[in-house]
């Protein structure tokens, strides 16, 4: 099946997401939609699988104008997309998940549901158990089953968004094998957004790359990874330069720290971080790295062990007394973990002033809040409320709200969801307070951010914590394995893509 | 354009009056009375006399410290339906001080105050404790404790309280002379009581205002979570905010049973609870300077329709009827304003997106 | 105590629980597609009033009944128009919407109050009631009894067998995942909401109709709170729910037992009458209690998920949030 885009347009107040944009997509290929963050890649694609409506242009299906008003029509026609975060029923069975929409009679037939969800298992060599619960599958699996369940609708073309984040190795190389399958031997399309060049390198044979909601080239693959580079960024990125600091006494000391949870328990954790150093920690989502980073908060209760800051036990303290030794935690959500919603600047400047007088003299709290707005470069005024800003002004909002002095800085995925420059920036601030011999420990996603900011990375799998290493003896493939469980060196190879990046 | 707009304000903001109306009169000629005949005798009901103008002032005086105690639990997110019980606990460990201290009157009245406001504030901290650690919606707490408190006034009553003639419904016997709050010559309100609820919208306006307290109780009812992380100490903030607003309920039960029944009574709190909730309801914890306003209509209401049962053989709680039917036109009239600017915030969008496409 | 006494306490039981049933099914309905209606204090008073009142004024139980669902129903639509087209807190406007409902009931059906009317007529199902010990238990009532008996199966039925019902699980869920996938969320929420509502009219009715004949000021008081206990007690699964409505009906009966009992003469009548209020709240209390989890915390975790499952629900995860399609 064909698919054209021609000349899309897709407004969202003032933000042009999408600016004129073509691009044909050809069965029985895999075609890499390549952009970073906020180049309009996602908005694209749902503009063309019915989320979205688009403000003009025209798509073709097969060379017929189409207008999908909806995913389900999208899908009628074909057109299937995997979200990042897979759409599914978390508290409901998986066959109910693939029944959901694909059997419409009253009654439906769970057998012959569960025989097509077990063919199509088999042809793909997916394994789901038609009667667990999707909250106890990982992504990759749901994922698996979105994919099963979009094929069993007889889609065509197949989309997929960002679909490597937060998944393990092997199910990483079983979706690309699947999608060559899918491809080559069944003649489908798929399109394969994605920010990731080594991916898009390793699996499209083409690919568009979009930069600022306009498409800034196409190209058969392979092609060159600088050609790609400049196509994304308008120019070479400059490697970032690493600052020689020397690491003063220990700040946080982890001894043998055991975390209970509900669903996963964290055991004997150990990890001493100094005073200027930067540590990664690498894992899947769910494998216990956020555990141990909100235990080093303060923000879960250890049964085990001992946590210190600057030498003092805080092991059974609350999270008040670790805001007093001087840690701040900055939480991946961010508006629903980090700022509220409905307060504007300047009332959350005087909130995170835990030490300001009980009378709040407002003139000054806004005085002082149009200070930080522009030390910040935020984009926003002291009476704006914090939801009318944008993600990046949010995380730049969130920085300036850390206190002057600090010793231990916690931080889930600091530059998720951030545009490159936004994401250097929010980098120079953190390395500036690193200069200050403040400590910095930061759960990613991203290998290549660890790699390139941390000294260290410690890797979290399956509720363990792996010894650390340090970040310029490994490379993202061997950060790979481990993250998927596998001893480091064991098939580790160079990164080629990452190094010419 | 501007001057229209400032026209539709007007008249969106007082739309829910006419609204209400309309609703009750319909209510009124199904019931086969006239409307009219029904506005009049509330209106009479409520302000013919002077002393039916004190009924309404004396009427108003829970009911306003109770809103105000719950514009505090509004800012911080929590819908405190246990006031009733919270009443209660103020009128009982008020009469307790009635019955136990031989006392002049002033130091008498300032301990059943206190006594009243402590134990408001604990029946309070109760349902803070069961949300803050119990994990229970303060809806169902609220609402336990209420009948909790229920069982606790009448086992009193019918036990350790029981008047001479033996125990019944109507209550212990009368206060002694010292117990009773001053009323303003023969008509039966408290100016002592006027002036307590008063303060305390005036001390509530300030504190969600100008204190960091109030600061980081709205943050906390606003997006909990976040506020936590940012290092606002959310249990004790709520369980304050709970005593808070428990207290000042049980400054209400004071007066209840000081001032206007002079006795403990089963009913003592008679809905004021529930009745405080839709005050606030409508002044919003960003507000609470509107509660005196909102609960003299309330009150007039309330003091109003009995009249309706004398003269036109309708029931009294058509001013409930119109108390809670105001409440809900203001909801819905601020949800179809906000309906609306959506709409054209949408369309606007979406004409600036074609023009520039043509353009 | 004998088999008679147990018999007639059990059927007792299962009639005087059909108005928390029915109504803490419909409640169900509605919260599992999203949509939170607390108003049921409310509707259930202006629904056993209205059904009352046709059924006095028509000499018809069956308008009556019709009547009381319409009421019910017309309230739920308010409460769907408010919070799936005005996006208004839910909560909020359902408790208005108690308090009017109470003071309507009051206020119209003065003309009613204390008067002698028409109820359902008694019909035991034939053959069925022949059934030793279970028949005259379930069997011996009248239809709207009948009608709470088969509520519980039949939305158990609906919900975790048919297509419609699995949509609606999705549509309280996941609202996106369940618009991606075809459903039109907003409509589906405003449907099950009214039927949720007519449900909770049915238990009105089925107060003044069949339990408590008549009508009488605050007639009703307090079972609208308590099914909205029993919906979360029950994890919205139907059939907990159910077991939850009957558990509240036993401590009922054990008080008016207990009351009768002339060791407890000395303590007044409102305290048996609302204790089981309390009760009910407070063994909710328990159960969703931190305390909880600390004891299932020392448990194997694999017996732990399946005693937490077993004795909470989780709740929908769109309860409660408006959904904007596209």
């Amino acid at each position: 099946m064909k698919v054209e885009l021609i000349d899309i347009h897709k407004h969202f107040g003032s933000v042009r997401a999408n600016d004129g944009v073509s691009m044909t997509i050809e069965s029985g290929s895999i075609h890499g939609l390549l952009g970073e963050n906020g180049a309009g890649k996602t908005t694209l694609m749902k503009c063309l699988t019915g989320y979205q409506t688009i403000d003009s242009g025209t798509i073709k299906v097969n060379g017929q104008p189409v207008a999908f008003a909806s995913p389900a029509e999208a899908i009628r026609h074909g057109i299937g997309m995997l979200h990042q975060e897979p759409l599914d029923f978390p508290q409901m069975r998986v066959l109910d998940n693939f029944l959901l929409g694909f059997d419409t009679r009253l009654i439906p037939d769970r057998r012959a549901g569960q025989n097509r969800l077990q063919e199509l298992g088999t042809r793909f060599r997916f394994e789901l158990d038609p009667d667990a619960e999707v909250t106890s599958l990982t992504i990759g699996e749901r994922q698996q089953l979105e994919i099963l369940r979009l094929l069993a609708l007889g889609a065509q073309v197949i989309i997929l968004d960002e679909p490597t984040t937060g998944i393990s190795a092997p199910q990483k190389a079983k979706l690309f094998a699947t999608l060559r399958q899918l491809a080559d031997d069944e003649r489908r399309s798929v399109v394969f957004v994605s920010h990731k060049l080594e991916e898009v390198e390793q699996l499209c044979d083409r690919v568009t790359v979009l930069r600022h909601g306009r498409v800034t080239g196409e190209a058969e693959m392979p092609c060159p990874v600088s050609t790609l580079v400049e196509l994304m960024f308008g120019r070479s990125l400059p490697p970032l330069e690493c600052p020689t600091v020397e690491h003063g006494p220990p700040v946080l000391q982890v001894e043998g720290a055991t975390i209970p949870s509900y669903r996963l328990t964290v055991a004997d954790t150990r990890l001493e971080v100094r005073s200027g150093e930067v540590v990664g920690i690498a894992g899947l989502e769910g494998s216990g790295q956020r555990l141990f980073l909100r235990a080093c908060a303060g923000l879960e209760r250890i049964t085990a062990g001992r946590i210190a800051i600057d030498g003092k036990a805080l092991s059974h303290a609350p999270y008040r007394k670790f805001l007093d030794a001087g840690i701040a935690y900055l939480p991946a959500n961010r508006m629903d973990e980090g700022l509220v919603t409905g307060l504007t600047l300047t009332e959350h400047f005087a909130l995170a002033n835990r030490t300001g007088p009980f009378f709040i003299d407002w003139q000054a709290a806004r005085k002082e809040a149009a200070e930080r707005i522009q030390h910040y470069n935020v984009i926003g005024r002291p009476e704006s409320p914090v939801e009318a800003l944008s993600g990046g002004n949010q995380q730049r909002v969130l920085l300036a709200l850390l206190r002057q002095k600090l010793r231990l800085l916690l931080m889930e995925h600091p530059t998720r969801g951030l545009d490159v420059e936004s994401s250097n920036w929010v980098w120079q601030q953190l390395l500036a307070r690193r200069e200050d011999g403040t400590a910095i420990v930061f759960i990613s996603a991203d290998l290549d951010e660890l790699l390139e900011y941390a000294d260290r990375i410690v890797v979290f799998y399956g509720g363990r914590m792996l010894a650390p290493v340090a970040a310029c003896d490994t490379t993202v493939e061997g950060l790979g394995y481990m993250i998927a469980g596998k001893e480091p060196g064991a098939g580790a190879q160079q990164g080629g893509a990452h190094d010419e990046a | 354009m501007k001057h229209n707009d400032r026209w539709i304000n007007l008249l969106m903001g007082i739309a829910p009056i006419p609204l209400t109306l309309v609703f009750t009169s319909l209510i009124l000629l199904a019931m086969g009375a006239s409307p009219w005949e029904a506005y009049r005798n509330i209106f009479n009901g409520a302000f013919s006399s002077p002393e039916k103008v004190a009924d309404v002032f004396a009427a108003c005086v829970p009911l306003v410290l109770c809103s105000a105690g719950l514009a505090i639990t509004f800012a911080a997110g929590q819908w405190n339906v246990g006031v009733e019980g919270q009443i209660i606990l103020g009128a009982i460990f008020a009469t307790w001080a009635a019955r136990t201290l031989a006392w002049p009157q002033v130091p008498l009245l300032a301990a059943m105050l206190l006594a009243g406001l402590l134990g408001g504030a604990l029946w309070g901290s109760f349902a803070g404790l069961l949300k803050v650690f119990g994990k229970v919606h303060e809806i169902f707490g609220g609402l336990g404790l209420n009948y909790l408190a229920q069982a606790l006034a009448i086992w009193l009553i019918f036990n350790p309280w029981k008047p001479a003639g033996g125990a019944t419904m109507s209550g212990t016997d009368l206060f002694p002379e010292a117990a009773r709050m001053p009323h303003l010559g023969h008509l039966r309100v408290a100016p002592l009581a006027v002036v307590l609820a008063l303060i305390a919208v005036a001390l509530v306006t300030f504190l969600l205002r100008g204190t960091r307290w109030g600061l980081e109780l709205k943050a906390l009812g606003k997006g909990f979570v976040s506020a936590f992380t940012l290092g606002v100490p959310a249990t004790p903030r709520l369980l304050t905010a709970f005593a808070a607003c428990g207290g000042m309920a049980g400054i209400a039960g004071t007066i209840l049973c000081s001032a206007r029944y002079i006795r403990m009574i089963p009913a003592i709190s008679g809905g004021q609870g529930y009745l405080a909730l839709l005050v606030a309801l409508i002044s919003g914890s960003s507000n609470p300077q509107w509660i005196p306003f909102i609960a003299f209509f309330f009150a007039a209401a309330g003091v109003g329709s009995p009249q309706l049962e004398y003269n036109m053989h309708l029931d009294s709680s058509l001013g409930g009827v119109l108390e809670a039917s105001v409440v809900l036109s203001v909801m819905f009239v601020s949800g179809w304003r906000v309906l609306l600017a959506r709409k054209r915030s949408q369309a606007a969008a979406l004409v600036s997106a074609e023009q520039e496409v043509t353009a | 105590m004998n088999v008679e006494f147990l018999i007639q306490t059990l059927a007792s039981i299962v009639s005087s629980s059909a108005p928390v049933v029915l109504a803490s099914i419909g409640e169900t309905i509605s919260e599992k597609s999203g949509v939170i209606n607390l108003s049921l204090d409310g509707s259930i008073a202006l629904s056993a009033m209205t059904g009352f009142a046709v059924a006095y004024t028509t000499d018809s139980a069956t308008l009556g009944v019709l009547a009381a669902m319409a009421v019910g129903a017309l309230i739920a639509l308010l409460i769907a128009f408010a919070s799936i087209t005005l996006r208004l807190e839910q909560v909020a406007v359902g408790f208005v919407l108690t308090m009017l409902g109470l003071e309507l009931a009051d206020f119209l059906g003065n003309p009613f109050v204390r008067q002698p009317g028409p109820s359902i007529p008694h019909w035991p199902i034939p053959l069925l009631s022949d059934i030793p010990f279970i028949g005259p238990v379930l069997f011996n009532h009248n239809i709207l009894i009948y009608i709470s008996l088969l509520s519980i199966v039949a939305t158990w039925w609906w919900m975790y067998k048919t297509q419609p019902g699995i949509k609606l699980q999705g549509v309280g869920e996941r609202p996106e995942s369940a618009f991606a996938r075809g459903v039109n969320v907003n409509r589906m929420r405003y449907v099950y909401t009214t039927l949720g509502g007519a449900l909770v009219g049915l238990a009105g009715a089925t107060y003044s109709l069949s339990i408590k004949l008549g009508w009488s000021h605050r007639h009703t008081a307090g079972i609208g709170w308590i099914a909205l206990a029993i919906v979360i007690f029950g994890g919205w699964n139907p059939l907990r729910v159910a077991a939850g409505s009957y558990f509240f009906g036993l401590l009922k009966a054990l008080g008016s037992i207990l009351q009768r009992n002339p060791a407890f003469a000395s303590v007044p009548t409102q305290i048996f009458s609302s204790a089981p209020f309390a009760l009910m709240i407070f063994t909710l209390l328990l159960l969703s209690s931190k305390g909880v989890d600390r004891l299932l915390d020392m448990l194997p975790p694999r017996l732990a998920r399946r005693i937490d499952r077993a004795i909470r629900g989780r709740a929908p995860g769109g309860l409660g949030r408006p959904f904007e399609q596209g």
